[in-house]
């Protein structure tokens, strides 16, 4: 594992924030909005786990560990506090879709905008 | 009763949870029953923020440790370091818990009458809980994490409220657009987050405001934060989304989602003054809040004058009287690290934009549920449709008449008391902001003639000769923001004094509120 | 409604994956896991049931008020066991040191002893109830709202 960097979790994090930006700056349809709002979030989540690592930590668990140094637990509760909210932002994401699908009859945003001005 | 005092932060915080929890089991019993529940829980909410404002306009800042063996021991065992969420009340955090706990008994009052044709009401009482949960969490925390997390809760239930009503197709799509913003808001919060974290191994406010060195990373953290609240607020350049949500939602919920942007913009102020205080660049922070403050005052007037549905004419001019706190407090912060400009000018242009926090959040909920009064006996929100409704709705008439006075900053109400104070001190900053500021006076008090004249004067239209006055909860919800502006009115000096200055003053002393989380450990 | 080799087996692997999911939320305090985990993998079941039968056939048993019980019971035992603690701080541990999963444990590398912790397996076990109401609502509701919508027509 040594070659690979030690960046490359926070460039991987880089590239899913910048492509879900170009995403929701470009894209119409409904379903492709709430898909970059998810890549946004993983790109974020991954973003924090990878704050706390430590090279050569083992798990921050004490049952069975071996010993030495553990990683950082915090940004853990982080990400899994970011993951539940990001659910329920999802799910009421995906009904409010549904819902302007049955009243516009389309899933373009351009279509569906009744409020101008 | 001093216990009660001692726990009251987190009594505050917990009791719309659990009153929130109840509901759905409750509502199963009756109407009637929850809705006792919820105005019972909100009252006895109130009494606490008041016996709590007391106490700290007395004995000073209020902490709460969650889960320590006493509530106010922040370092347990001689750490150096705080461990545990710790919630920290001082005067500016009391300040906008009077006006949240205010607002939102009025607005469930309102919501008992206003939304009683709708079906699934359990849930939306759960939702208007949470939501007065989460704005409270937000303006009593002392941790990063903790404002982000409760800023998410009070954005989803916010969004679910504006969507109630799905029988309209454009409630559902303005709650689309709130809850993909407030989504794309709080994660770039949480990038910034996440950047403070990563150099100081905490996320405690006062702890992060000791260690701080404002290096890039930190640099780039302030940016991202400012970028998320400013898109929550609703300021010029990305305020696309806020007329399109606070048009369509209920009434009350949008007096309700008012209070929370200012929650946001406490959320800034807290960051800007509290966080980096001294280390950051004063003059060219200060400045871009100015520059923001300014634009979003002249754009947001300016896109009111010709809207002819009555609903959207009043969110652009909540845009607009935003601008006013914002450029009020930035002149303060631009002078933050000058002692002798701002103990001249520079502390009363604060106490200006935080007194016109007080008068916008009192004026602004009326005017909104007086157009949601209009809207709930004539079905429209047109004003090209509507007509003459003065003969008949009366004491609407003159509840949107004390509204219209005190926005466009009318002597003796009490948006001229503010205004004039932020007038006054920024003229000494710089007199083209004031000069400015006056024009949108003027712009305001204009477009709230002409929407006055087209709504309530003129001649009685036939289709509206049957309509009532709105239901009695309805008007003891907006006669209670009433009071409240006329109790304003008469004694500002009174409110300035005590209410106001102290919150200024805790925003401006960053050492106390480092002292109050680091000082507080057990021998 | 897909055919009955499916439903059978589905019927009978759905014991595991409950059992597999009450594990992660039982030993939260210990290993990796907690309430919400251990509650999505239980909803992952109830998605495998939404599939091999009808969303339909689902209602009948998971009604709307089974899963609005279970939902506001996890919830007030959350809140409940926050507030209990209300002679300290909220949310202190009171637990600690009593009989009932209060032993305090070993520091360092131990095989972990599921007595201790306190209040936490407990409110895990809250969290958990709540998870599983409230995510098996979304995913029922969703079905049958994507499924009238055809039915309409």
């Amino acid at each position: 594992m040594e070659h690979i960097p030690l960046n490359f979790p926070f460039l991987a994090a880089a590239l899913l924030v910048g492509i879900s930006l170009y995403i929701l700056i470009f894209k119409k349809n409904l379903i492709k909005l709430i898909m970059g709002i998810a890549m946004l979030a993983a790109g974020v989540n991954l973003f924090l786990v990878s704050l706390g690592f430590r090279a050569g930590g083992a798990a921050p668990i004490y049952t069975n560990v071996t010993e030495g140094p553990m990683v950082m637990p915090v940004p853990q509760a982080l990400t899994l506090t970011s993951i539940v909210i990001n659910v329920a932002v999802l799910a009421l994401m995906l009904t409010m879709a549904i819902h302007i699908y049955r009243h516009t009859g389309s899933l373009d945003s351009e279509k569906s905008r009744k409020m101008k001005g | 009763m001093a216990a009660l005092i001692t726990h009251s932060p987190i009594l505050i915080i917990a009791i719309p949870l659990l009153a929130a929890f109840l509901t759905l089991p409750i509502g199963r019993a009756g109407g009637k029953a929850r809705n006792v529940l919820v105005i019972a829980s909100l009252a006895f909410v109130e009494f606490l923020v008041i016996i709590l404002a007391r106490d700290i306009y007395l004995n000073g800042i209020h902490i709460y440790t969650l889960g320590a063996t006493s509530p106010e021991l922040t370092l347990p065992g001689g750490a150096m370091v705080p461990i545990r969420i710790i919630l920290e009340v001082d005067a500016m955090s009391i300040f906008m818990g009077i006006i949240w706990a205010t607002v939102s008994l009025a607005a469930a009052i309102y919501s008992l009458s206003h939304m009683a044709r709708e079906t699934g009401q359990n849930r939306f009482y759960t939702l208007l809980l949470l939501m007065v949960a989460g704005c409270f969490g937000m303006i009593f925390t002392g941790d990063l994490f903790n404002l982000f997390v409760f800023l998410e809760i009070a954005s989803i239930s916010g969004a679910a409220l504006i969507a109630f009503r799905t029988r309209f197709a454009d409630a559902v799509e303005g709650g689309f657009k709130y809850i993909v913003i407030s989504a794309v808001a709080g994660l770039i919060f949480l990038f910034g987050v996440g950047l403070l974290y990563a150099q100081y191994n905490s996320l405690n406010i006062g702890f992060l405001a000791n260690a701080m060195q404002y290096s890039t990373l930190d640099i780039i953290a302030l940016t991202l934060f400012l970028m998320s609240l400013t898109i929550k607020t609703g300021m010029v350049p990305l305020h696309m989304w806020y007329p399109d949500s606070y048009t369509v939602a209920p009434a009350n919920i949008t007096a309700m989602l008012v209070i929370t942007s200012h929650a946001c913009m406490y959320a800034v102020f807290r960051i800007c003054f509290s966080l980096y205080g001294i280390t950051l660049d004063a003059t060219t922070v200060g400045w871009i809040i100015v520059i923001i403050g300014l634009l979003t005052m002249f754009v947001g007037v300016t896109m009111a004058v010709f809207q002819t549905d009555v609903m959207r004419f009043m969110s652009y001019h909540a845009i607009s009287q935003m601008g006013y706190m914002w450029m009020g407090v930035g002149v303060g912060l631009a002078v933050l690290g000058n002692p002798e400009a701002l103990a001249t000018y520079g502390r009363d242009a604060i106490s200006g934009g935080i007194f016109h926090i007080l008068n916008h959040a009192m004026y602004k909920p009326l005017l909104f549920m007086t157009a949601g009064a209009l809207f709930h006996r004539t079905g429209t929100r047109d004003l090209n449709k509507m007509g003459g409704l003065g003969h008949n709705m009366k004491f609407t008439l003159i509840l949107y008449i004390i509204g219209t006075l005190s926005i466009a900053g009318i002597p003796p109400l009490n948006g001229f008391a503010s205004k004039f104070l932020i007038y006054e001190s920024v003229y000494q900053f710089n007199p083209v902001l004031a000069v400015v500021a006056m024009l949108v006076s003027i712009i305001t008090l204009a477009s709230f003639t002409k929407a006055f004249q087209s709504a309530f004067t003129g001649p009685q239209l036939p289709e509206y000769k049957d309509v009532k006055e709105v239901p009695k909860p309805m008007l003891i919800g907006m006669g209670i923001l009433a009071a409240g502006i006329i109790f304003t009115s008469i004694f500002p000096g009174l409110i300035v004094e005590r209410i106001v200055n102290p919150a200024t003053d805790a925003l401006i002393n960053q050492a106390a509120y480092v002292n109050g989380i680091m000082g507080g450990g057990m021998p | 409604m897909l055919s009955k080799i499916v439903r059978t087996v589905t019927n009978e692997f759905m014991l595991f994956i409950v059992v597999f999911g009450l594990y992660i939320i039982a030993h939260g305090h210990l290993t990796p896991g907690g309430g919400f985990q251990g509650g999505a993998v239980i909803v992952s079941g109830v998605v495998m049931l939404l599939v091999a039968f009808n969303s339909q056939e689902l209602k009948k048993t998971l009604s709307e008020r089974v899963l609005s019980i279970m939902e506001s019971t996890g919830a007030l035992i959350f809140i409940a066991l926050a507030f209990a603690g209300i002679g300290a701080a909220f949310f202190y541990n009171f637990l600690v040191g009593t009989p009932i999963l209060g032993r305090i444990p070993a520091t360092g590398p131990n095989p972990g002893d599921i007595w201790t912790g306190g209040v936490i397996p407990l409110m895990n076990l809250a969290v958990g109830l709540k998870v599983v109401a409230g995510l098996s609502a979304v995913v029922l509701a969703l079905a049958l709202f994507s499924s009238g919508e055809e039915m309409e027509e």
